[in-house]
């Protein structure tokens, strides 16, 4: 199939980026119009096109890989992209890892009285007490108060024990890949978005249990905060992950990939330990220690 | 393993389509370069006509032009439209024009995505600029957007500022990923790294600062966000935030993004110097190292800015250190540069006038940084006019020097035509009169206490204030001039030599034709 072209690929004009941009514009236009009173609608409208737009744009590229345009110095520069992309995402994680820290290291022992604010602890809010995790926050009329913390051992870690299932899974189908073993690799891939998506519906649980039963919210003062962004912007990126893997399990099941050639087998599989090792850091910080 | 790097076949001999379309559907990338470096040249002079403003207000002590509110949101687009949209995008063009050319590439690695990264820019920047017209006006919180003033206390206009703000980071790590992409996977057999120009050096450190922080920039907006709308506390204290995290997760980007803005500027220079001193630049080692220091360190030092807002002395002693270590790279560079020159036959055409004008304004305001990062003495400078001639002196005099610079010097070979020597001329002396009469008297000012981000003063700060807005009319007038002179070199001139310079080495000056082809290297070239 991949008859390996002698040249680099250098693509002669595209449609994609600017209705890329279009799309970008119109779903954070309308979205700040929705956060003063406008509807979602112009937001979905921007949705649709960027979805539209990666259908396409993702399609020719698929089309051009299978029709063997890209050459292996092609597929280098696909690797080093999505290297350094998962980069930036971990990097996105680490400034509210770094807010998650800076309040439970800093913040809260120095409303507290600790180190030299002794001043800041009686002028403010003297009955404040430090604590991790946070539920009586300085001023609690203005928050929500939560009855008690997330604990670790339940539904978390039967969570960590599906996440890091499905990487062993997405690894045995990359293996059975390797081996040109399709019925493996259909599999190992069928399970690994299937673990994929019960992770996401589980944490949809524990969301929904966390609101109504354990008064956690959004608004639980600086422990609500960093729960919910923290574990929320990584149950985003499984969603997208589980949504990559169906299309790779689309794609497999077309028979797309060959024992040496499946970039994108590959760039979704790192991206998908990437969410499995961010999990991790979630489960040890956010729900554990 | 395959080498060769030709486009591929049914691609071969297109030249540029026609029409408007060709600039939004390029993937060429000596046109997303010229798309950047237009772009960035409208924002050059928008965010100048704000500082016109500015120092028409300052002219006079009282209340004349415009009301405080206004100002504010003056200086604060000022700075914004200065670093994202002039400065960094400047660079951005620069490296796409030069890396292909100067590695022997074909085009960028990734020719889609980098029209995408240009393509975000002038989307992002229209929702930045149309907060003006909003009700509440345009963001008026400085450009460091610190917390409660951006979350509290802030416009409506403020989400169309977050989200302006996530699509160029979007922009500049895409970017960034290309530049990356591209030097590693994209040079001519024989360019090792340790041959490369200084400016592929310079630039693939800066893409690693931009893939490692715009992230977290894009984080720091996210909270402002959360906090604005959804009720969350990272920066309110009352819920065990602190408005102060706002200010290390801010700077955390903050320092790093500084050095993003002279990285390039650094690899500009040390093509440039050697060339009119005829001479090969001296240390090209010990500048790659040094260019590397620069850059781990900036991860370290982000406190510095935050000498004055509450730290314990052991982080105040230990930010004050790692900041002074930062002159020792860059001490290493100016010295090379300097040595470079020495016993060198040095001829001053324009780009070597721009080019030795940078390093010697450059270190002035690499002194007054010195002087800023040493704890005590800055809580009598933090937050005056001491700061604005600090960082207009390397951000001007510095970034936007080096990259008037590197358009005199490389825009021969984009053109094929000869810049007008005479009015280049005039254009550095005019400019570099009128800068130090602008930024000069700021350092008096800042000293005797005149803080920065407010539309009045007190009377003693008058003259110095006077003479620093004529200073400001001048320059800003020499860059209208700047524009002439481009238009007037792309419409003609005469013509460049392949070469350009005598002096000039590297492959855009000795392998390829001026003006270069559209596609540059559909065969690699030989590297010796």
């Amino acid at each position: 199939m991949s008859t390996t072209a002698d040249s680099y690929y250098v693509p002669h004009g595209t449609k994609w980026p600017i209705i890329g941009s279009i799309g970008l514009a119109t779903s954070a236009v309308g979205f700040a119009n929705y956060l003063h009173g406008s509807s979602l609608l112009v937001t979905a409208i921007g949705l649709a096109i960027i979805i539209f737009m990666m259908w396409g744009w993702f399609g020719q590229v698929v089309n051009e890989s299978m029709s063997g345009l890209y050459n292996e110095q092609v597929d280098r520069s696909f690797r080093w992209g999505m290297g350094w992309f998962i980069f930036s995402e971990v990097m996105f994680f680490g400034a509210f890892f770094g807010a998650l820290f800076y309040a439970r290291e800093l913040s809260i022992p120095w409303l507290a009285g600790a180190s030299n604010n002794v001043a800041t602890h009686d002028l403010l809010w003297p009955n404040f007490q430090a604590a991790w995790p946070l539920i009586e926050m300085p001023l609690t009329e203005k928050f929500d108060v939560a009855k008690q913390a997330m604990g670790a051992w339940g539904l978390p870690a039967i969570n960590t024990v599906i996440l890091l299932t499905s990487g062993v899974t997405v690894t045995y189908a990359h293996h059975a890949l390797k081996k040109n073993n399709r019925g493996g690799l259909i599999l190992g891939l069928f399970l690994t978005v299937a673990l994929g998506f019960l992770f996401v519906g589980m944490q949809a649980w524990e969301y929904s249990h966390a609101y109504n039963d354990m008064n956690l919210k959004l608004t639980s003062g600086i422990y609500g905060s960093t729960f919910y962004m923290l574990t929320g912007f990584h149950g985003f990126h499984v969603t997208m992950g589980a949504i990559m893997l169906t299309v790779i399990l689309i794609r497999a099941i077309k028979g797309h990939f060959t024992p040496d050639n499946h970039f994108a087998f590959e760039a979704v599989a790192w991206y998908w330990h990437f969410v499995d090792v961010v999990w991790l850091g979630l489960f040890i910080f956010v729900y554990w220690l | 393993m395959s080498t060769a790097t030709t486009t591929h076949d049914t691609h071969d001999d297109h030249g540029p389509a026609s029409g408007l379309m060709r600039w939004v559907t390029t993937t060429n990338h000596k046109d997303i370069g010229t798309l950047y470096l237009w772009f960035s040249f409208i924002m050059l002079l928008i965010g100048g006509s704000f500082a016109m403003v500015i120092r028409a207000e300052l002219f006079q002590p009282g209340l004349q032009l415009v009301d405080p509110q206004f100002f504010n949101q003056m200086t604060t687009m000022h700075g914004l439209i200065m670093v994202f949209g002039a400065i960094m995008p400047a660079f951005v063009g620069l490296a796409n024009w030069l890396i292909p050319m100067m590695i022997g590439a074909p085009d960028m690695a990734l020719p889609r995505m980098n029209n995408w990264s240009f393509w975000i820019l002038p989307f992002a920047f229209t929702m930045l600029l149309s907060s003006f017209f909003l009700e509440g006006g345009a963001p008026a919180f400085g450009w460091t957007f610190y917390a409660p003033l951006s979350t509290t206390f802030a416009p409506d206009s403020t989400d169309f500022f977050i989200f302006g703000v996530h699509m160029m980071g979007i922009s500049s790590v895409m970017g960034a990923i290309n530049v990356i992409a591209t030097i590693f996977n994209m040079r001519a057999p024989g360019m090792t790294l340790m041959k490369m120009p200084l400016f592929v050096w310079t630039w693939l450190i800066t893409a690693y600062l931009l893939i490692a922080v715009m992230p977290v920039l894009a984080g720091a907006v996210t909270m402002m966000l959360t906090d604005r709308h959804f009720g969350t506390s990272f920066f309110d204290a009352a819920g065990g935030g602190d408005p102060v995290m706002f200010q290390h997760i801010f700077w955390f980007f903050g320092h790093p993004e500084v050095y993003i803005m002279i990285l390039p500027a650094f690899g500009i220079i040390s093509a440039i110097i050697p060339t009119f001193a005829r001479k090969p630049l001296f240390g090209y080692s010990s500048m790659v190292y040094a260019t590397a220091s620069i850059a781990i360190l900036s991860f370290m030092v982000w406190a510095h800015h935050m000498f004055t807002t509450g730290m314990p002395v052991a982080g105040e002693l230990y930010f004050m250190y790692a900041t002074i270590m930062i002159a020792i790279p860059t001490g290493v560079k100016i010295f090379n540069w300097v040595s470079t020159m020495w016993r060198g036959s040095m001829t001053f055409e324009t780009p070597m006038l721009w080019a030795l004008g940078f390093v010697v304004m450059f270190t002035i305001g690499g002194f007054s940084g010195l002087m800023l990062g040493i704890a005590p003495v800055d809580t009598q400078y933090h937050d005056t006019y001491f700061v604005v001639a600090h960082f207009h002196y390397v951000l001007v005099t510095g970034a936007l020097y080096s990259i008037i610079a590197a358009f005199y010097y490389w825009v021969p070979k984009w053109t094929g035509h000869m810049y007008d020597e005479k009015l280049g001329k005039i254009h550095f002396w005019w400019s570099t009169i009128a800068v130090n009469v602008l930024f000069f008297p700021q350092h008096f000012i800042g000293l005797a206490g005149m803080p920065r981000r407010i539309p009045d003063y007190s009377l003693q700060f008058a003259d110095w204030n006077m003479i620093s807005s004529i200073g400001g009319f001048a320059f800003g007038l020499g860059q209208v001039f700047f524009l002439y002179i481009v238009i007037k070199t792309i419409k003609g001139g005469k013509k460049a030599s392949d070469q350009v310079w005598e002096g000039a080495t590297g492959l855009e000056f000795e392998a390829l034709p001026s003006p270069a082809p559209y596609h540059s290297f559909n065969e690699a070239p030989a590297v010796k």
